[in-house]
């Protein structure tokens, strides 16, 4: 081995170490999706609440036959092209409830209100939410009302718990990735996160023809179960936070394989790109709210590609990479250039960069 | 060091002739065009963008010849390869 | 996206890399230093070392403007941001570069108020929003930048804005080359000139590489192919045994520079007689301040900063990782206590920092990688 590959070798021991929380405030970081949310949740939350269904920090618990989740959503502005808080805070969790392989019934949504607030805001929240349960095919049936003074919160907060069902059968697992299958986006990526970063207006950047990409997955991951034999679905994960570099990074690592991805493959729409090269940042960080990576068996990838190409919502389908033994835990980039690079998980947010 | 976007004028702003709108794959922001005077700036002309000011207006003869070259270095390496194949095909 | 996809193409990089292995002689190393840091995220970010043959090493300068800001500089700029009434504006770039009491982050998080901007106008425009507080940009970046934020200066200067100053952290990227070079434990056969800096001054300036120091350096764009291109462009040169210095990047940079930009700059700041630089120590008429004229727009006349020095921890070897002695993972911190999330020196601290960019993106046995990528 060389002393190169000794120094690798190091390194990753150096990162499966057990994470420790360095800072003594919460900063912006920790709530970004990557290293700084990770290394909370595992130091702090699993710390505290430790048991068997939560250990694998799933997108859901799934025990038998049933399946729970639950999301809080923040979003500035709360209205913005394409979408609003309310149907986020639906399809957030419906899709949570979708990538278990579960059927999504019912809904809870707790609301936090600013004092000061317009009620006809939250009226519109209110039908939107209603719309996208409608579209998605479950009932909101319980929820609460918190009202603090105003400066203490922005606007409006939605906490939503869904509850669906599940079948065991389907195994679904992010360490159940096997090397040979296929990995599949159900779409052009970085959608909502672009849409939501230019709808706050600071960065002066206008696109005509970008709206957020959420919507509820349910349909889609039905289809894409039901074309696919049992067990030849692997994974299902939506790119929400840190994006599909993160969630592919979370597979690597929990199947103890390697990700190699074709980054010509990769879709992206051109307003998301140039928005993305103008600001430094890059869309396989940036977060979808109704795009999904599912990890098929290869023998099962065309079957998979057809179902979610016949759905709406998965039409811009495409094979972007497949699963490799070695080096595990890593994702590897083939770069339309012919090189190599790693995809890692980011420390925060992307941020844009001048340099 | 500096992230330098290539982005195309759409538009000089009549109001502010310093601003440009500027597209880039679709997107869109004003750009101040205030460090490249003297230079006749129209629609459809290239620029370099950086935090929000353009540097330099992109040279469309030169970009063409270094092209050019690239290209020609690209065809000089296929015909090598061909060579090559046909004459392993020749000796096989 | 013109003037960007035609220069990442793969057939392309693969005809060029054939060049680049017939000039390399039999038995001879080469190394060339990138200057800038954007070709370093550059030549990470498209893999491009893959099409180099092993002779052919690309050294990482000391061209990425966050990394060589000194840990002092970001204390001082916090302690301009938690004064009361304050709002301090940078670029994403500055938001968790550590000082000796954290990052811009860790000061959002006890409560400063420090947003990040696209462009120094937009700290401007915050300053028109906000008469009652005084609006501060913390100013970083090489010549590339400098421009845009003197221009920004005489627009609040014309506009009679009494609430917005700058932080002055621009410095200029001759004096460091010219440290580098200077550097006693150095070996380099030729650089990869910054392409975006040149826009601004020219290429001139750096004739006196080829001339006094025998070195060849080319001007380079800032997509892979241009990188690639500048490297063969220094290969034929040492192969006919010349050095000169030649401009890859005649699409966006002219031979004499952008002379409005160099006089802007030159309205508004001066040359500071000496700036520290992280890992690299204190250089003479290394960095710009705003002058006596503008005083109004000049946080350091405006606040009364501390301006206190933080030494580099003794466990970093940035220094050496900077003049290209020691490649990072040669460092013996590397990756295990220094790391993107806890970075102890200046090369981990942007993605454009050597380290950084080989442990985000290149962190990984070009063997083993082989056969997972083989299709």
């Amino acid at each position: 081995m060389s002393s190169e590959e000794q120094v690798l070798e190091r390194i990753e021991r150096a990162r499966r170490r057990k994470p420790r929380v360095r800072e003594e405030l919460i900063t912006l970081a920790h709530g970004a999706g990557g290293k700084a949310t990770r290394t909370l949740i595992e130091a702090v939350f699993l710390e505290s609440f430790r048991n068997p269904l939560l250990e694998p920090l799933a997108d859901g618990a799934v025990d038998g036959g049933l399946a729970f989740t639950t999301d809080s959503y923040v979003v500035t502005p709360l209205f913005f092209p394409g979408g609003d808080i309310g149907d986020l805070a639906v399809n957030g969790t419906v899709n949570d409830l979708a990538m278990c392989g579960a059927r999504p019934a019912y809904l809870s949504a707790a609301f936090i209100l600013e004092e000061g607030f317009p009620i006809a805001d939250l009226r519109r929240i209110t039908e939107s939410m209603a719309a996208a349960a409608r579209a998605a095919g479950v009932a909101v049936v319980t929820g609460d009302t918190k009202v603090v003074q105003r400066g203490k919160a922005d606007g409006c907060y939605i906490t939503t718990a869904g509850v669906g069902m599940a079948d065991p059968a389907a195994g679904l697992s992010a360490s159940a990735a096997e090397p040979g299958d296929a990995i599949i986006v159900s779409g052009p990526i970085g959608e909502h996160g672009v849409t939501v970063m230019l709808a706050r207006g600071g960065l002066g950047i206008e696109a005509a023809d970008l709206v957020s990409d959420t919507a509820p997955l349910n349909g889609l991951t039905a289809r894409l179960l039901e074309a696919c034999d049992g067990g030849r679905v692997r994974c299902l994960r939506d790119a929400t936070r840190g994006g599909v570099a993160t969630v592919l990074n979370e597979v690597a690592g929990y199947s103890e394989v390697a990700v190699v991805l074709e980054e010509d493959a990769i879709p992206v729409r051109p307003a998301v790109r140039g928005a993305c090269e103008l600001l430094g940042i890059d869309p396989l960080y940036v977060a979808c709210e109704g795009r999904m990576i599912a990890v098929v068996d290869q023998r099962s990838a065309g079957a998979a590609l057809a179902a979610l190409r016949a759905h709406p919502l998965g039409a811009g389908a495409a094979v972007i990479g497949r699963i490799a033994e070695d080096p595990p835990g890593l994702v590897l980039l083939k770069t339309a250039f012919g090189g190599t690079r790693i995809v890692d998980v980011l420390v925060g947010d992307p941020l844009p960069r001048i340099c | 060091m500096c992230l330098g976007i290539p982005g195309e004028i759409v538009e000089i702003l009549s109001d502010r002739p310093d601003l440009a709108k500027v597209d880039v794959c679709g997107v869109r922001r004003a750009i101040n065009i205030g460090l490249l005077e003297g230079e006749a700036l129209v629609p459809g002309d290239w620029i370099l963008i950086h935090v929000g000011f353009a540097l330099s207006k992109i040279d469309e003869a030169e970009a063409k010849s270094a092209m050019d070259f690239l290209e020609s270095i690209g065809q000089a390496y296929e015909d090598e390869i061909a060579a090559l194949r046909q004459s392993m095909i020749e000796q096989g | 996206m013109r003037f960007v996809d035609e220069y990442r193409d793969a057939d392309k990089a693969r005809a060029l890399a054939a060049r680049i292995a017939a000039l390399c002689e039999p038995g001879r190393a080469y190394k060339f230093m990138e200057v800038c840091g954007g070709h370093t995220h550059t030549i990470y970010k498209h893999g491009l070392e893959d099409h180099l043959p092993s002779a052919v090493t690309l050294v990482h300068g000391p061209g990425c403007p966050v990394c060589v800001i000194p840990m002092g500089r970001v204390d001082d700029a916090i302690h301009i941001a938690e004064r009361p009434g304050v709002i301090m504006t940078s670029f994403g770039d500055m938001m968790r570069v550590p000082g000796g009491r954290g990052s811009f982050l860790d000061a959002m998080a006890r409560g400063a108020d420090i947003r990040m901007v696209y462009s120094p106008l937009d700290a401007l425009k915050i300053a028109r929003e906000h008469p009652g507080r005084q609006v501060v940009f913390m100013a970083i970046g090489f010549e590339t930048t400098a421009p845009s934020t003197a221009m920004t200066v005489l627009r609040a200067a014309a506009e009679g804005i009494g609430n917005f100053s700058v932080f002055c952290n621009h410095v200029t990227i001759i004096p460091a080359i010219k440290a580098i070079l200077d550097s006693p434990d150095l070996r380099l056969d030729g650089f990869i000139g910054p392409g975006h800096v040149s826009t601004v001054i020219g290429c001139r300036p750096y004739g006196f590489i080829a001339r006094d120091y025998g070195k060849p350096l080319v001007v380079a764009g800032f997509e892979p192919l241009d990188v690639l291109q500048s490297v063969y462009q220094n290969l034929v040169q040492l192969a006919g045994g010349r050095a000169a210095v030649e401009n890859q990047y005649a699409r966006v940079v002219p031979w004499d520079g952008n002379p409005k930009a160099l006089a802007v700059i030159n309205e508004v700041m001066e040359l500071r007689p000496h700036f520290e630089w992280r890992g690299l120590g204190f250089i003479s008429d290394s960095a710009l301040r705003v002058r006596e004229a503008y005083a109004a727009f000049d946080a350091e006349r405006i606040f009364d900063i501390p301006g206190g020095r933080v030494a580099d921890p003794k466990a970093c070897q940035c220094g050496e990782v900077l003049k290209g002695v020691l490649k990072p993972w040669e460092c013996k911190v590397f990756g295990t206590a220094c790391t993107p999330e806890t970075p102890i020196g200046t090369c981990m601290v942007s993605s454009e920092g050597a380290c950084a960019a080989y442990y985000n993106f290149g962190r990984f046995s070009r063997d083993r990688v082989k056969e997972a990528t083989r299709t």
